[in-house]
């Protein structure tokens, strides 16, 4: 059998594939699919050679094997050093030997790099900052990722996922609709303890375009609420956009690149019609990346800019707290001692170290950094797509290790974690480890430790 | 002999060796892509360029990143050898005196002692990124036949060079096999892994750029290597 009716090579672009998806729980016909799934070896090789350019040849070629990489992942690290988790060896037992094999690999061979490129590696791209040569295996991995997603072999959720951004424009089944009732929802049943609270869609021209990871409307409305909340304290001339409001992207972890461009565009889509002077990002890590780093050149933008300034809501929170929008009560800071997950994706891959530092510095006493911290960071262990795949569930128990432990060395018990990934993996550790550890987003805090405005005091 | 690996072969060497490394730089860049790279080289060259120097130069430096800091052993191995490889050939005496003969024209020199000493500590390091290659499995799984060949190509002008100028047998069988070694080692460089020599600088520039670029530079932030 050449093609399976759900794992192919095909995009998912109907209502119809989706929900056939969907219906094959844990994807048990779908890998069972997937084991006689044809490689399109010629197809395969033609992709490599119109792709693979000097930069990722010369990285494959001149690797001069020196181990250096291998501390420098916390997959590595978390499974005792196993050598076959050696960044360098993983790449090279994958790319490097599809790209020797010039493309003539079998489904066997595929599969092992389907499970390499989405379990043994969270493009957190941390390796390429400890190789002498600068050779950047995460990005690579994106790559092979990309890869593999062509020829069928990603992972059922990853497939669904990629599915979700080409049929509704959003990471899950929320619709235009949906989005917009939540947001009315929302400001309807916050504006007693807020008065005043409004979530305008639509509204042109405002200062700042809010979009948000569907996982809010979905699960948390309270995020949206909340975020809100703070742009109303802040008297901020806000707005979301009813179509692109939606900034992850799932198809980047799947190697969709045709669905990354897609979402990226609805966004950019929303800023052409709206025109706000600057766009807020949720708090997430792999949506910022997406939609303000690596979503310009996906859709063909030669400045490596979104359309319009973008900014990522840390970047938001430190500002409003530097310029008084938004005011800290002193007696309300966080008196325990408390420490912050660097996210891989805003932290090391887009330079929003100090950002972070100055909000700690003005809501808590007794911030801990981790050790290390900043750009050396290690991923949570749940980036990459990693939290959301059952096939590597228990791979990505075993990879919380690290982070559980940078954690506890801290000796701080709440950890703030401006990022849905980390915010996940770090909850998901403490249901597997039971540490005794409590998680934050920023939002939720900082509602607690502001002095609202005159106008917005409610009579008790 | 020692005229034909001296002159004609020596020349062909010497033209292999340029040509092939300019091609190799040459490709590189013309092969770079901002679009597919994902990083806006052209529209921002200042902080690329900004980029690339630092991460180069921390690099180059030894202990100067943060990757050279979390593993001295390999760092001190690191610079001892490369240092030895680069320096010795350069400004030895014996090769500047050749280089008078022939062109009109040497760089300054070091002494034989420092010669000597650099030679013999590169290849002591050689043989400790040998046993490294042995010893630790995370090295040992990812390491070839070829690692240890080119091991050799680069570590043999030093071995005949070594034994050459020192007189310990017959001179000029080893000073044959020096040149002979020499000259295969610089026509390796643009066939094999050793085109990082250059290729490092270009790799280095590239993701120095990258960060320079997209990922922080522009927010005004120095990614600390």
């Amino acid at each position: 059998m050449p093609e399976g009716t759900l794992c192919n090579k095909q995009t998912v672009d109907t209502k119809e594939y989706l929900n056939a998806l969907l219906a094959d729980k844990s994807g048990k016909q779908y890998y069972s699919e997937m084991e006689k799934l044809d490689v399109d070896t010629d197809k395969l090789w033609k992709s490599i050679k119109s792709t693979l350019r000097s930069r990722l040849r010369t990285w494959l070629e001149i690797c001069a094997h020196c181990g250096m990489c291998a501390d420098a992942c916390f997959l590595y690290l978390a499974n005792d050093r196993d050598p076959t988790q050696v960044p360098s060896y993983k790449i090279q037992s994958t790319l490097g030997e599809i790209v020797k094999r010039k493309g003539k690999v079998n489904n066997e061979f595929m599969r092992m790099v389907m499970d390499t490129a989405w379990s043994k590696c969270t493009c957190c791209c941390r390796c390429g900052s400890f190789c002498p040569f600068g050779i950047d295996m995460g990005i690579m991995f994106g790559y092979l990722r990309g890869l593999c997603f062509s020829q069928g072999f990603v992972p059922w959720e990853l497939k669904i996922g990629s599915g979700m951004h080409r049929v509704y424009k959003a990471q899950m089944d929320v619709t235009v609709e949906d989005w917009v009732d939540t947001c009315e929802w929302m400001a309807e049943e916050y504006e007693d303890d807020w008065p005043g609270l409004a979530i305008p869609v639509d509204k042109e021209n405002a200062d700042i375009m809010y979009t948000v990871n569907a996982r809010e409307p979905k699960h948390y409305p309270e995020d949206i609420a909340e975020a809100a909340i703070l742009f109303h304290m802040a008297g901020e001339n806000w707005t979301v956009p009813s179509k692109g409001w939606e900034e992850t992207s799932l198809a980047m972890f799947a190697g969709d690149w045709g669905a990354c461009k897609m979402q990226v565009e609805e966004v950019y889509g929303a800023m052409h019609r709206l025109k706000p002077k600057r766009m807020v990002v949720t708090e997430c890590g792999h949506a910022y990346r997406a939609t303000v780093i690596e979503g310009p050149y996906w859709a063909g933008l030669k400045d490596g800019r979104p359309p319009v300034e973008s900014i990522h809501y840390v970047e938001w929170v430190a500002e409003a707290l530097r310029t008084g929008k938004i005011k800290i009560d002193p007696a309300k800071k966080i008196k325990e001692p408390v420490t912050y997950q660097d996210s891989c994706n805003y932290i090391r891959n887009a330079g929003l170290k100090n950002v972070a530092r100055e909000i700690m510095s003005y809501i808590a006493e007794d911030f801990r950094e981790m050790t290390p911290n900043r750009e050396h960071n290690f991923c949570c262990g749940g980036g990459g797509g990693f939290n959301g795949m059952g096939r590597y569930r228990e791979q990505r128990n075993v990879g919380l290790k690290v982070k559980l432990d940078q954690i506890l060395d801290t000796g701080a018990k709440l950890v703030i974690s401006p990022c849905h990934n980390c915010w996940d993996a770090i909850r998901d550790m403490e249901e597997v480890y039971h540490a005794g550890i409590r998680w934050s987003f920023l939002k939720p805090l900082l509602i607690k430790m502001a002095i609202p405005p005159d106008h917005l005091k409610v009579e008790e | 002999m020692y005229e034909f690996v001296t002159g004609p072969l020596a020349w062909l060497t010497f033209i292999v060796f340029f040509l092939g490394v300019v091609y190799r730089i040459v490709w590189y860049f013309r092969g770079l892509h901002w679009q597919m790279d994902r990083v806006a080289y052209n529209a921002h060259l200042k902080y690329g360029i900004k980029g690339a120097i630092r991460s180069i130069f921390l690099w180059l430096v030894p202990f100067g990143s943060v990757g050279w800091r979390s593993k001295p052993f390999m760092t001190i191995l690191f610079f001892v050898f490369h240092i030895g490889l680069v320096v010795t050939p350069i400004f030895l005496q014996a090769h500047n005196i050749l280089l008078r003969e022939r062109w009109g024209f040497s760089l300054w020199t070091i002494s034989d002692a420092t010669a000597d000493t650099l030679t013999i500590l590169m290849i002591v390091a050689a043989l400790f990124l040998v046993l490294r290659r042995i010893a630790y499995p995370e090295i040992r799984i990812l390491t070839t036949a070829y690692d240890y060949l080119l091991l050799a190509i680069s570590v043999a002008p030093f071995i005949t060079g070594f034994i050459a100028a020192h007189h310990y047998s017959n001179y000029e069988f080893w000073l044959i096999l020096h040149i002979i070694c020499g000259e295969i080692m610089l026509v390796a460089i643009p066939f094999t892994k050793l085109s990082h020599s250059v290729l490092f600088f270009c790799s280095r520039a590239q993701l120095g750029m990258d960060f320079g670029i997209k990922r922080g530079g522009m927010k005004g932030t120095k990614f600390s290597w």
